[in-house]
């Protein structure tokens, strides 16, 4: 069997294609090896990194991971916590320990705290195999987000909304002069004045639908700039106060 | 006497001519439509998701849920009557085992995929339909599939062997109808099923015959999968 890639790279694949023939290939995330075939198991983009070639997908539900950073709502409370929901098929739990670092005494209305849909920004740090999750409030940044307005997008997008570093969701930042929050989960928390909140809705929307396609973030400078009149550089773009890596490419407004 | 040319024209191998398009159903997280001849298929999928009730749920692997509907209005006059009943549940049955080769749902223990095929005009060949349509929006959805699923019935009119049957055909008095699901990449049967009587040489012929037409369904499937995407 020759060895040969079968489609271009960031070519768009449906389940099922084969995308390389030839024993020397490894699948990546979203591809699978079929006897020599490399063969795509989602829909999705090609990308080929040497010998690997993996898919990034098109779509797709929110799938907690360990060490997300995740928008909430509060759905239960429970004897010793709350339940929360984040656009995924599973709940969380926020024990009373992760919750805050207030002391909170004994028999004590924990509506208090956090009451019935009551949006905050947490962290996932624990997912078990039955996908039961455990959510913590402790670390920078996370906190319960008042006032503005939560819009929903699809997670598999997230990545081009924060932008390499950040440098995308400053730019609306920047642009719109609003507080965003981008969970990983999909949900994005957006505070401003009620106009620029439109504006920067409006930008957010756009970018998801536009995620598949190259020179994104040159393109809304352009958008945004016609929009708000604001001038923005993408590349003089302020970094995100955190480290980002790829892997977890989180992006978080400032603290209040 | 012999059925010499087909009722509406075509080439006894000839498939009804087809469409299909992804994304209809906005707030779904994935749908389709795909319409071959007179028959239309409307897919929507949701999930996975919670499932409730609690009993149904599975801690080994997520479920799916197929619910196959023919609308009031969609067949010959006769007024379908809403709601299940014995004919769709079975069909919702059979549909979801022809789906559920290609899926992984391990990673999604105690949740469901629910998937919904309404059929708004028939004219035989719904299931099938269904069968391509929900294979669309299940990858629309972006669930993890080994493949996609087409499918078409093929059949006997008489002494000849044709493909996809329309409704004349399917009801005709010395027939059968076999519709057949397949991998389109490997060649696999998920589906298959028979109305009538046909001889040893004959299902053979019916059955390759189907293959040959899946391939077809199949470049339909991928490019409205494409076109979604592509500008």
């Amino acid at each position: 069997m020759t060895e040969e890639i079968m489609v271009k790279d960031k070519e768009i694949v449906v389940p099922g294609e084969t995308i390389a023939t030839g024993i020397s290939f490894l699948p990546g995330k979203g591809a699978y090896r079929d006897n020599d075939k490399i063969v795509a198991q989602r829909l999705g983009i090609v990308s080929i990194d040497g010998k690997v070639i993996k898919l990034i997908p098109l779509a797709g539900k929110y799938i907690p991971k360990l060490k997300d950073r995740v928008v909430g709502m509060v759905i239960d409370v429970l004897m010793t916590g709350w339940r929360l929901e984040f656009n995924s098929p599973y709940s969380a739990v926020m024990t009373l320990k992760d919750a805050t670092s207030e002391f909170i005494p004994r028999g004590v209305d924990l509506t208090q705290y956090y009451a019935l849909g009551d949006y905050v920004v947490c962290q996932i740090v624990n997912v078990t195999s039955q996908k039961l999750i455990d959510v913590s409030m402790k670390g920078p940044g996370l906190r319960k987000l008042r006032g503005g307005r939560i819009i929903e997008v699809n997670s598999q997008k997230v990545p081009r909304i924060i932008g390499k570093d950040g440098s995308m969701v400053s730019m609306v930042k920047q642009a719109t002069n609003c507080d965003v929050i981008v969970g990983q989960n999909g949900w994005i928390w957006i505070d401003g004045e009620p106009e620029n909140e439109v504006v920067a809705v409006k930008a957010i929307k756009k970018i998801e639908e536009d995620a598949h396609l190259s020179g994104l973030t040159d393109k809304m400078a352009v958008w945004l700039e016609k929009e708000t009149g604001v001038k923005v550089n993408p590349a003089a773009a302020p970094q995100a106060e955190e480290q980002l890596t790829e892997e977890h490419p989180h992006h978080f407004g400032g603290s209040q | 006497m012999t059925y010499a040319k087909r009722f509406d024209g075509r080439g006894m191998d000839e498939l009804r001519p087809m469409s299909a398009k992804v994304g209809i159903i906005p707030r779904a997280d994935g749908s389709a439509m795909f319409k071959i001849g007179k028959t239309v298929a409307l897919c929507a999928v949701y999930g996975p998701r919670d499932l409730h009730p609690k009993f149904m749920q599975n801690p080994e692997t997520g479920i799916l849920r197929v619910n196959y509907n023919m609308m009031p209005f969609s067949g010959h006059g006769e007024r379908v009557r809403p709601g299940g009943g014995r004919r769709s549940k079975e069909i919702s049955m059979v549909i979801e085992n022809a789906l559920l080769p290609v899926l992984d749902l391990k990673e999604y223990p105690n949740s469901v995929v629910d998937v919904f095929i309404e059929l708004p005009q028939t004219d035989a060949g719904t299931r099938c339909a269904g069968i391509t349509a929900a294979a669309m929006a299940l990858a629309d959805a972006g669930l993890e599939m080994k493949d996609l699923v087409c499918a078409v019935a093929a059949g006997r009119c008489e002494d000849k062997i044709i493909v996809d049957l329309n409704y004349l055909e399917d009801s005709h008095e010395d027939g059968a109808d076999v519709p057949v699901a397949v991998l389109p990449n490997s060649g696999k049967v998920t589906l298959l099923q028979m109305d009538g009587e046909v001889t040893r040489e004959q299902i053979k012929e019916i059955i390759a015959k189907a293959k040959e037409a899946c391939k077809k369904i199949y470049e339909v499937q991928k490019a409205a999968l494409k076109e979604k995407f592509a500008r």
